[in-house]
């Protein structure tokens, strides 16, 4: 086992590690030694090509098909230098207060979460796009949800010279999504923080982690890692997690926290989605343009949130309900395909939690509530009108059997679009917004940390990541994980002092 | 012949293709070349998976051949692509979520190795590229 010593080690490089490591950057001009580990690889811009395939090996955990326990849903997080920044849409929105006010964590106000987050979306370019650069999915949403009575709303988006590839998902071609990857990691190595990719930490001890440095496979996009192949036993006076709910939730359990702190793994949320298409009778701008331009934010009101979409052709041939001829002829309709990404609003409820297998691995353990299911039929009844009321043809709705509804279903929609035709393991759905497993609260009994990110018991250890989160966010959540991951990184240089020792640079907010 | 680990690796082996045709039909025309890199992609696929989830696999598709013989009294093979799609179809509305989930991921395998072909996503009209925007409203782009 090869040993190395550093004050600070970061796991994890995503929207939680990246800016814990960009804001503690200022403390290795003190002689502060500052390490992150990242699982993944770090990939060379020109390796970012858009094919559907070799990206989701290289950017995704299990690429993209890692499944809940009872196989019924897939998670998707990133594991790559940028963690899962580097493959979301950069979708920006503040935290709502009402979610911020109902998690009732003591010491977390609202209006820090908001500064903070303001900050960073300043930091990140964040900015609505420009009507020229809105391709026909987004606009038949906006005029389709006018039409339904609804009021759709723009996203703002952290990209600078975006040039619509559309393949955000995929990892950015051109440089342009404003991802840890692109400002807060590369900031903190100029500031000397050392980032260290292929390095999996397998488990955490006393003011040590034990990591695991890959080889680079033949074949495999990103360079070799930093460090040499092999074990490494790495000293560290403060360990900050942030490798997201699953990969620190995971991480901790392996590594014997849950004596300390019994709710390791409770409360994991993750918004669970289902990707609706529908046809229309021309071709639509869907596979240019960005993405994901607005949503319909019925979160509040009906526990769902609807999102545009435009994914690739396996992705979509996946999430569409059933197969054979019917299924072919909708992925033969592509170039004239809408598409909405309804997402249900979930709670923490006891069972849904991240557990691990007597190999360490992770387990996601997640049963669909019936709120859930209601959730999604709402959405998906919803999404059906706006399709529609935009002019499509036919409508694919998995929670209708058969799935296919045209237009003479419309004054149906009610009754065709059931909880009833709602079948775990036949329809697919899919998770992105992976939150909770390490929730903040006031102590053990309730939680595992405080809303600094320390956890209850182990003052060197911190967490810096969505596992914060101890109910779901009902919006996209990587502006607030780093709100938090700011908050964490606050808190680290406040104790510094006593949990390093000699001079430490002064504590900015 | 070799088959640069494609089709002897995948669960159930040559009986998969029959699988796949049953869920994409268009997979019937399929030169050989293109059946083979569409079992490598699915193979290697495979490959990334637990190993209990590879085991899963190869019992479930094994077991689509006992269930075509009670039902049809003939091997999946040598059921017809409609009877096969029909046999997937029932299965995949089971009360049994085990089976459901079975059918679900074969036809993930499948959809993967059909439609992660660049090829296949071509011939869809699917045309997204770095290039974005100024691809497609270059004098030279068309429809």
């Amino acid at each position: 086992m090869i040993e190395r010593d550093y004050d600070i080690v970061i796991i994890g490089s995503g929207a939680g590690g990246g800016t814990v490591a960009q804001a503690l950057g200022g403390l290795v001009a003190d002689g502060r030694r500052i390490l992150v580990l990242e699982q993944g690889g770090r990939l060379a811009d020109h390796e970012f090509t858009g094919n559907e395939l070799d990206m989701s090996d290289a950017l995704y955990e299990d690429a993209g098909g890692f499944l809940t326990a009872d196989g019924t849903m897939t998670l998707a997080f990133g594991r790559v230098y940028g963690g899962s920044t580097v493959v979301y849409t950069g979708t920006s929105l503040v935290a709502p207060r009402r979610v911020i006010e109902r998690w009732k964590v003591p010491g977390l106000a609202h209006a820090d979460i908001e500064e903070r987050s303001r900050r960073y979306m300043v930091e990140n370019n964040v900015h609505l796009l420009p009507d020229e650069e809105l391709n026909d999915n987004n606009r038949l949403f906006v005029e389709g949800c006018e039409r339904a009575g609804y009021h759709a709303e723009q996203f703002p988006l952290n990209v600078r010279g975006c040039r619509g590839s559309s393949l955000c998902n995929l990892g950015c071609p051109n440089r342009a999504k404003m991802g840890t990857n692109r400002v807060q990691l590369p900031a903190a190595e100029r500031m000397g923080v050392e980032v260290v990719t292929r390095a999996e930490a397998l488990r955490i001890e006393d003011r040590v982690v034990v990591a695991r440095v890959r080889e680079r496979a033949a074949g495999e996009k990103g360079a070799a890692s930093e460090w040499q192949p092999g074990d490494y036993r790495i000293r560290a006076g403060i360990v900050v997690c942030a490798g997201g709910s699953v990969g620190t939730s995971a991480l901790l359990l392996r590594s014997g926290l849950a004596r300390a702190v019994p709710r390791l793994g409770e409360g994991f949320t993750c918004h669970p989605a289902h990707i609706l298409v529908a046809e229309h009778p021309r071709a639509i701008t869907n596979d240019v343009g960005h993405p994901k331009s607005f949503y319909l934010d019925r979160a509040e009101e009906e526990g769902f949130v609807l999102e545009t979409c435009m994914y690739f052709p396996f992705v979509t041939a996946k999430n569409l309900t059933g197969f054979g001829a019917s299924h072919s002829a909708l992925m033969r309709a592509f170039p004239r395909l809408q598409m909405i990404l309804v997402l249900a609003c979930d709670r923490a409820v006891r069972g849904n939690r991240v557990a691990v297998n007597a190999a360490g691995r992770p387990v996601v353990h997640y049963r669909f509530t019936n709120e859930v299911i209601t959730s999604l039929v709402r959405a998906t009844r919803a999404s059906a009108r706006i399709f529609f009321a935009a002019g499509a043809e036919r409508v694919h709705a998995p929670s209708a059997d058969p799935p296919l509804l045209d237009r003479s279903a419309q004054d149906g929609l009610d009754t065709l679009i059931s909880e009833r035709h709602f079948q775990s393991g036949r329809i697919s759905i899919s998770a992105a917004h992976l939150m909770g497993g390490c929730g903040m609260g006031r102590s053990a009994r309730d939680s595992v940390t405080d809303s600094w990110g320390r956890v209850h018991g182990v003052p060197w250890l911190r967490v810096a990541d969505s596992s914060l989160f101890p109910d779901a966010l009902e919006i996209n959540p990587y502006v607030t994980v780093m709100a938090l991951a700011d908050r964490t990184a606050q808190a680290v240089r406040a104790d510094a002092r006593e949990l390093l020792g000699g001079r430490v640079a002064p504590i900015t907010a | 012949m070799a088959d640069g680990g494609g089709v002897t690796a995948l669960p159930g082996g040559d009986r998969f293709r029959a699988i796949m045709v049953a869920i994409v039909p268009e997979a019937a025309a399929l030169s050989e070349d293109e059946w083979r890199n569409a079992a490598s992609i699915i193979a290697r696929a495979i490959a990334m998976r637990p190993p209990g989830v590879r085991r899963q696999l190869g019992v479930f598709v094994r077991a689509l051949d006992v269930v075509a013989f009670v039902r049809h009294g003939r091997s999946l093979r040598g059921l017809s692509a409609a009877e096969r799609t029909a046999l997937l179809e029932s299965l995949s509305r089971s009360r049994v979520l085990a089976l459901r989930r079975g059918v679900w991921g074969v036809r993930t395998l499948a959809f993967m190795g059909y439609y992660a072909r660049p090829e296949a996503s071509r011939a869809l009209g699917y045309r997204a590229s770095a290039a974005g925007w100024a691809a497609r409203r270059a004098p030279s782009a068309s429809q």
